[in-house]
């Protein structure tokens, strides 16, 4: 029986009509062997259009569909989808891109209509050839692995656990608690950050739900969407947790100190440590690289004063295994290293510190109490705050880091609160978005902190008068007053970029992830899915996606949990028909597609001695398919007759 | 009637459009810490297509490059300074010291009235060898070497130095002319073009591949502006060679040189060619020389005040940044100011003078290299 094809030209509004001329490809389609149905709609992709589709089907017995619009990445799964409610097997439709290959990088309008035509002949081509497929379901794992104990994960760990599904939560450092732990008060409202954060830490150590590992990384995942299998490494702590009773005798006897990695090296912790006080898991435990006994066999001093006797010399790393339907990579953010930001006097200065620094210099636990003090222990009468160092900048990081506007707000009215100091902020311009933001920054005006419109050029200790003799001086144009200052200050502080962690590149790998120019983890879409990946079944939450302040962050755990919850609550995904397929009789064995797959989809069966593919992991590259030199290969809903027919329709014709 | 103002705005090119009025660049011009001079409102005009470059702010500019490294968007500030003075000078409003040097550049190729014939008077009837094809390297003299009588001190000391470290070179000979990197700063387009023009003829015609200069500034001028032009060599300046003679054991840096020197950074061997080690290490080897350092260095450092065309032009001894330098350098205890550039030694003797600072020394590297040779 002959194929019946309908041929549906979207305008997409303006985006692709304003170039293309969709009537002349629709009626062009029109003309076409087997097309026996041509029209044009506004969006396609709306309401009417869907119905559009699906009456014709119904109306013309069409037998194949063609969607000429935007990419398949955009909308291929709305009219598969269509397709099967008219009774139409979805792997009977094929879509033509004239937005992103064509409408959108063309201004010449007739050779861009002559274009979109030639893409549309090439679809129906393959349209006639299509095959029905079966998509495979398989079962969902009822369990989701949560990396990153930050405000991001603990948010989608214990809204998992309270839907009623059971979370493994991994944290590389000793405790949860990310970077929020380290803040003292949060904008603009000035709660206590410690205040909001300590009881979901502990909520999360309590939950019956959440599995907590600290002190362990992921080291590898396998399988697919439903079905990860991930190996945990548990890092030895040589304190056995379900003996020691978090006395803390031991953090006080130990004798070997070392930069506390929470206070950012402005104090010490012990070789048997916990990041900080309020930490969650409370239990310490043993950093083998610093301590003691390990480096030279001599110590113990933490087992003598044991009393409950928890110390384990003997203990050893253990990789756990777990089976999880979903993951939500949680994992954060780093800093841009401030050592080479030298024009702003960083490590040349003392009184020069970091955002983070100055986070911990004001917390009632960091290394003054809270008192806001110069390195010689005097209070500063004058401190300049300077934004955007190594953001919003080509020779950094071209991005604003997003946070650094409020906190610097936040740190002005801190530092007057203390000190009564003159504060003085360096932008280039103030990014007040959020609720409750612009607001603040008024509340700031109002105490009387000074704002300079001009970057911070460099700082200095040389002075030039008798004013600036004893202090650091910032220098930058008031670009609204059109004069370069020179601003003697006792302290200076640096909003310094936030950066993606340095590992970024091996965990995107570990999860099968991208990452964006900047750096930052990959969202399947800027827009409707910030917190998805490319991979099904991998998540993301806050700061790893992009820099985010703590409401965001929160927001966007909640977000991936609650996606991660749509496909556990299913119980069932289903998979990919459109994937590649061993022909068993023409296989020889040669193991080259094993080599190739980037999935780790291909096997060879040792009884057979020919080549497997687990269509669940097996993305539909094609790798394979190409690289098979026997042809033993072939690529479901891409096979050879197809392409070869669309390569026909684009050149013999 | 040309549209200025739209040529700029043109000539700016896309990155101009990318300023964002951070005032990054007036707050680390070295003016600033002499005089008021803002840099962006250079670009303001340029971006919104107003007049009112006229007067000294446009020949102010050292094009010490600082902005243009610390510019977040990478607007190519010292190039759309060249372009308005070229726009400039063309109405005829270039300053008057500045017609008389183009004027010798154009009489005699070289900027310091000196004879085209007398250019390799320095050696002072020494015999030298003169490139003819052979020798790996050609030295292409610098003009203010050749006719500044204090500069001519270092060529001589060069001289000695190559000699003494087995170097096979030769010197172009006199033939050569003025490398027109000042003389383009200054915005003297086809002043260059002519130059550039007659230098790349005489190279080629001497077969050059490997070229070796004593001026950051030829440097700069040969490795950035003549490939385009048709002149395509190996450049490397003076010191970046000591520096491998030092490290093969070629030198042998015997004779203490008691000093407590410190290095000004020229800004077109460090900010814009990454020549920062080299000197140092070569100053390391010398033995009795204490190294120290400015408070501001390397990709820090402050102009000495001679790039641009500065040169010759005059400022107040109170608005000079070598006298700045100089007093940085006798109050941190220095005895000595070394240097890899000719203008710098000019501005360095300048400011000396200026302040009677008679116990101080200006030297080049090389100077220093050479007394710290042993006596043969």
């Amino acid at each position: 029986m002959e194929p019946r094809i309908g041929v549906f030209v979207c305008h997409c509004g303006t985006n692709i009509a304003g170039v293309v001329d969709v009537r002349r490809v629709a009626e062009a389609a029109a003309a076409w062997p087997d097309v026996v149905y041509a029209t044009e709609y506004k969006f396609m992709c709306s309401d009417p259009g869907q119905g559009m589709v699906k009456d014709a089907i119904v109306k013309h017995n069409l037998t194949r569909v063609v969607v000429a619009a935007c990419s398949p990445r955009m909308h291929e799964p709305t009219f598969r989808k269509a397709c099967a409610m008219a009774g139409l097997n979805p792997y009977l439709f094929e879509m033509a891109n004239i937005r992103e290959h064509c409408s959108w990088v063309h201004e010449d309008k007739e050779a861009a209509t002559l274009k979109a035509i030639d893409i549309v002949r090439t679809s129906v081509a393959k349209a006639r050839l299509l095959e029905p497929l079966q998509a495979r379901v398989v079962s969902v794992t009822p369990k989701v692995l949560v990396v990153g104990g930050g405000v991001a994960g603990i948010q989608a760990a214990l809204d998992i656990a309270n839907a009623g599904t059971k979370v493994v939560l991994v944290e590389r450092s000793q405790s949860i608690g990310g970077h929020m732990a380290q803040l003292d008060k949060t904008f603009p409202t000035l709660d206590c950050s410690a205040c909001i954060l300590t009881p979901k830490m502990v909520q999360v150590a309590q939950h019956p739900n959440i599995d907590l590992m600290t002190w362990s990384e992921v080291e590898s995942v396998e399988g697919f969407v439903g079905n990860f299998k991930v190996k945990i490494r548990r890092k030895a702590r040589y304190v056995d947790e379900a003996t020691c009773t978090s006395c803390g005798v031991c953090l006080e006897k130990c004798p070997k100190k070392v930069p506390s990695e929470f206070d950012e090296g402005m104090m010490t912790r012990k070789s048997i440590f916990r990041s900080f006080p309020q930490a969650v898991p409370g239990k310490p435990v043993i950093d083998k690289e610093s301590c003691t006994y390990f480096k030279n066999g001599k110590c113990k001093i933490c087992e003598i004063f044991c009393e409950p006797k928890a110390i384990r010399w003997d203990d050893e790393d253990r990789v756990v295994e777990e089976s999880v339907g979903a993951i939500i990579v949680a994992t954060g953010m780093g800093l841009i290293d401030p050592h080479g930001l030298g024009q702003w006097g960083y490590g040349r200065f003392p009184n020069v510190l970091t955002g983070l620094e100055f986070e911990r210099l004001n917390n009632a636990t960091g290394p003054t109490g809270g008192r806001i003090t110069c390195k010689d222990g005097s209070t500063p009468k004058s401190v300049a705050i300077l934004h955007c160092v190594g953001s919003r900048d080509r020779n950094h990081k071209e991005y604003c880091s997003r946070v650094c506007c409020m906190y610097a707000l936040k740190f002005a009215h801190l530092i007057k609160e203390k000190t009564h100091a003159t504060v003085y902020n360096f932008y280039i311009d103030m990014r007040c978005f959020g609720k409750g933001y612009e607001e603040f920054y008024n509340r700031l005006l109002h105490e009387g902190v000074k704002f300079i419109r001009g970057k911070a050029a460099y700082v200095t200790n040389q002075a030039l008068t008798d004013e600036e003799t004893g202090h650091l001086v910032v220098s930058a144009e008031s670009t609204t007053l059109g004069q370069v200052l020179r601003v003697p200050v006792d302290m200076v502080i640096l909003a310094s970029a936030v950066a993606p962690q340095k590992d970024a590149e091996a965990v995107a790998r570990l999860f099968g992830m991208g990452r964006s120019p900047d750096g930052f983890f990959m969202e399947k879409h800027p827009k409707l899915e910030p917190f998805s990946t490319a991979t099904d079944g991998v998540y993301l939450a806050g700061s790893c996606q992009s820099p985010k302040d703590i409401p965001d962050t929160v927001a966007h755990g909640a977000a991936a949990a609650s996606t991660a919850m749509s496909l556990i609550s299913r119980g069932t995904v289903e998979v990919e028909a459109a994937v590649a397929e061993v022909l068993t009789d023409s296989c020889s064995g040669c193991k080259i597609c094993q080599d190739v797959c980037p999935y780790g989809a291909l096997s060879f069966h040792a009884d057979t001695r020919v080549a497997e593919i687990n269509g669940s992991v097996c993305k539909g590259c094609g790798t394979c398919v190409a690289t098979c030199p026997s042809g033993a290969i072939v690529g479901r809903h891409f096979n050879d007759r197809q392409i070869l027919a669309q390569i026909d329709a684009a050149f013999l014709w | 009637m040309i549209e200025v103002p739209e040529m700029i705005a043109e000539s700016g090119g896309t990155t101009l459009d990318l300023c964002y009025q951070c005032g990054t660049c007036s707050g680390t011009c070295p003016w600033n810490l002499v005089r008021d001079f803002r840099v962006r409102d250079i670009l303001t005009r340029a971006q919104l297509g107003l007049e009112g470059y006229e007067g000294e702010d446009l020949w102010m500019c050292a094009t010490c490059n600082a902005c243009v490294d610390r510019c977040p968007q990478g607007v190519e500030i010292v190039d759309l300074v060249r372009t308005i003075r070229m726009l400039i000078a063309e109405t005829g409003a270039a300053p008057k010291t500045l017609r008389a040097v183009l004027g010798s550049v154009q009489s005699n190729g070289n900027p310091w009235s000196g004879d085209a014939e007398a250019r390799m008077g320095w050696a002072q009837g020494q015999p030298v060898r003169l490139f003819d094809g052979t020798p790996e390297y050609a030295f292409f003299t610098c003009c203010t070497q050749a006719y500044d009588p204090r500069n001519a001190k270092v060529i001589r000391a060069t001289a000695k130095v190559l000699d003494a470290g087995g170097v096979s070179y030769g010197f172009v000979g006199g033939g050569e002319w003025c490398c027109g990197d000042a003389v383009r700063k200054t915005g003297a387009e086809t002043g260059f073009g002519r130059l550039a023009a007659h230098n790349i003829g005489v190279l080629n015609d001497l077969g050059v591949r490997r070229l070796l200069v004593p001026s950051p500034h030829c440097l700069n001028t040969f490795k950035k502006e003549y490939p385009d032009l048709g002149g395509k060599w190996e450049v490397t300046h003076v010191v970046e060679l000591l520096r491998d003679l030092v490290r093969g054991g070629r030198l042998a840096l015997k004779n203490a040189v008691p000093a407590k020197a410190v290095y000004h950074d020229p800004c077109y061997l460090g900010r814009n060619n990454g020549v920062y080690d080299a000197p140092r290490d070569v100053l390391h080897a010398v033995p009795g020389l204490e190294l120290m350092e400015f408070a501001r260095t390397r990709e820090e450092a402050v102009c000495c005040g001679g790039g641009g065309g500065r040169l010759w032009m005059e400022a107040p001894v109170e608005e000079r940044f070598a006298v700045l330098k100089l007093r940085e350098a006798v109050a941190m205890g220095a005895d000595t100011v070394v240097t890899a550039c000719p203008y710098c030694i000019s501005m360095f003797e300048d400011a000396k003078t200026a302040l009677g600072l008679d116990q101080v020394r200006v030297a080049d590297v090389v100077e220093i290299v050479a007394e710290a040779l042993q006596a043969h």
